[in-house]
């Protein structure tokens, strides 16, 4: 691999992959939550959630970058308070992981929703009866029996946060080793001369990198729901 | 030990209006399918919340709406015996048999489990899933998860018609049993004149909402 990329390209590989693992770990709780309660609950406020949840796969990319840069650059009204703490997200890796966990959110969300949406409610009913209250319910019925869409969710979420481009760019800028990813790279190297070739051997991998993924979460989907059911 | 039951519940067709007496033993409820069999044990269970009225195990309140009671389903000590068995399909038999004495935080003494097992015939199968099960293993074992959990009421809800006649019959002399050995009452709708004549100690026949017959053998 050494000798096919070069050390920048490695570099912009490295950190999307950081940046997409810390994007998907992070957000997977919420996912999970955010997900069983759609499923799950009716209340008001429900439809401007989901809204809310769903904003940043309709709204153009370099929107959600500059709602992100006002929020949280130093000068933000969370920005701030993360800065008086010692926390700088705004042109920093951990920016760029923000901004790819928010762009990924929706698809995590979609496919855990789905996946408590068809878990049977009269399981969950069964399981109160023999004296299991919500929170036990959720963790021994529930969310086991709703692994399979966490597992593609996180994957998805996962691929989707090693690509992107607009809301990263716009939040974190594009800085060699620090907030460079793969697709950034791409950007850069179609700017200068002679840099198709780089480009070239990213976008080749960003094409496999998102396959793999995409096919991993279709076997890993089947493969855990045949544990789950036990067949 | 008794439960009494006594309320209403307002349902699109007609009103679901029910007051009866269920001592130890088995108390059948017959009736035509869409006379409201289910949700009077789904009310029991706490399933569902009548618009008003009383349901309590000696001296226990289970629901009361002059005394703004309604315990939760996971408060009320009742085991619930479904028409599919409903066994949880991603745990083990024996994690199925276990999991109400662990969400009631009951001793799980071996013995007490390993009576059940023995006396439900289901020793050989505590390891697999139920997807693995036919369908008489997998009522049996929601009967012994039912029983394990220790309940004070027990409710089955149609629990052999899934069941072809064979297996009918291998199920039915459970239920003659849990009559005769637990001292609970037992709350078992049927549709099949058969299964009632040979288990009911009581006989309540629900139509339009309303009990209408009641008869006491035995």
């Amino acid at each position: 691999m050494t000798d096919w990329l070069s050390p920048p390209e490695i570099e912009a590989v490295l950190l999307s992959l950081k940046v997409a693992f810390w994007a998907t770990i992070v957000s997977l709780p919420f996912g999970i939550v955010v997900g069983f309660v759609l499923a799950r609950y009716e209340f008001p406020g429900k439809h401007l959630l989901n809204g809310l949840v769903h904003l940043p796969l309709i709204l153009p990319p370099v929107v959600t970058g500059f709602i992100l840069l006002k929020l949280f650059g130093t000068q933000g009204p969370i920005g701030s308070v993360l800065e008086e703490l010692g926390i700088v997200i705004a042109f920093s890796w951990s920016g760029a992981a923000l901004a790819a966990a928010i762009m990924a959110f929706p698809l995590m969300v979609r496919a855990i929703r789905l996946s408590f949406e068809a878990v049977d409610v009269r399981l969950e009913e069964t399981a109160r009866s023999l004296g299991a209250h919500r929170f036990q319910v959720f963790c021994i019925i529930s969310l086991p029996l709703a692994l399979p869409g966490v597992v593609t969710g996180s994957i998805l979420a996962f691929a989707k946060a090693i690509g992107e481009f607009g809301a990263t760019i716009t939040f974190v800028s594009n800085i060699p080793g620090e907030t460079r990813t793969l697709p950034s790279a791409v950007y850069s190297f179609m700017q200068v001369p002679g840099g198709e070739e780089s480009a070239y051997r990213l976008v080749i991998l960003a094409v496999i990198v998102s396959m793999t993924a995409l096919l991993l979460s279709e076997w890993l989907a089947k493969r855990v729901k045949t544990v789950v059911e036990g067949r | 030990m008794s439960l009494s039951v006594d309320f209403k519940l307002s349902l699109p067709d007609f009103d679901l209006k029910v007051a009866f007496d269920a001592p130890t033993g088995i108390t059948a409820l017959s009736g035509h399918s869409g006379a409201g069999k289910t949700t009077l044990i789904n009310v029991l269970a706490g399933l569902v919340t009548p618009d008003y009225g009383h349901i309590e195990t000696d001296g226990r309140v289970l629901f009361s709406s002059a005394l703004k009671v309604n315990l939760k389903p996971e408060e009320r000590h009742i085991g619930y015996i479904f028409q599919d068995a409903r066994l949880f399909p991603h745990l083990t038999v024996l994690q199925n048999l276990k999991c109400g004495r662990w969400f009631r935080r009951l001793p799980m003494n071996p013995s007490t489990i390993e009576e059940i097992v023995t006396l439900l015939g289901i020793d050989h199968v505590l390891s697999r899933r139920p997807s693995q099960l036919s369908g008489g293993e997998k009522q049996r074992v929601a009967i012994g998860r039912a029983l394990l959990s220790k309940p004070e009421v027990i409710l089955a809800d149609e629990p052999l018609s899934s069941l072809d006649s064979d297996r009918k019959k291998e199920i039915l002399p459970y239920f003659e049993m849990l009559r005769d050995q637990m001292s609970i009452p037992i709350v078992y709708v049927s549709h099949d004149a058969d299964e009632v004549t040979r288990l009911a100690t009581t006989h309540f026949e629900l139509a339009h909402g309303k009990i209408h017959s009641e008869s006491s053998d035995s």
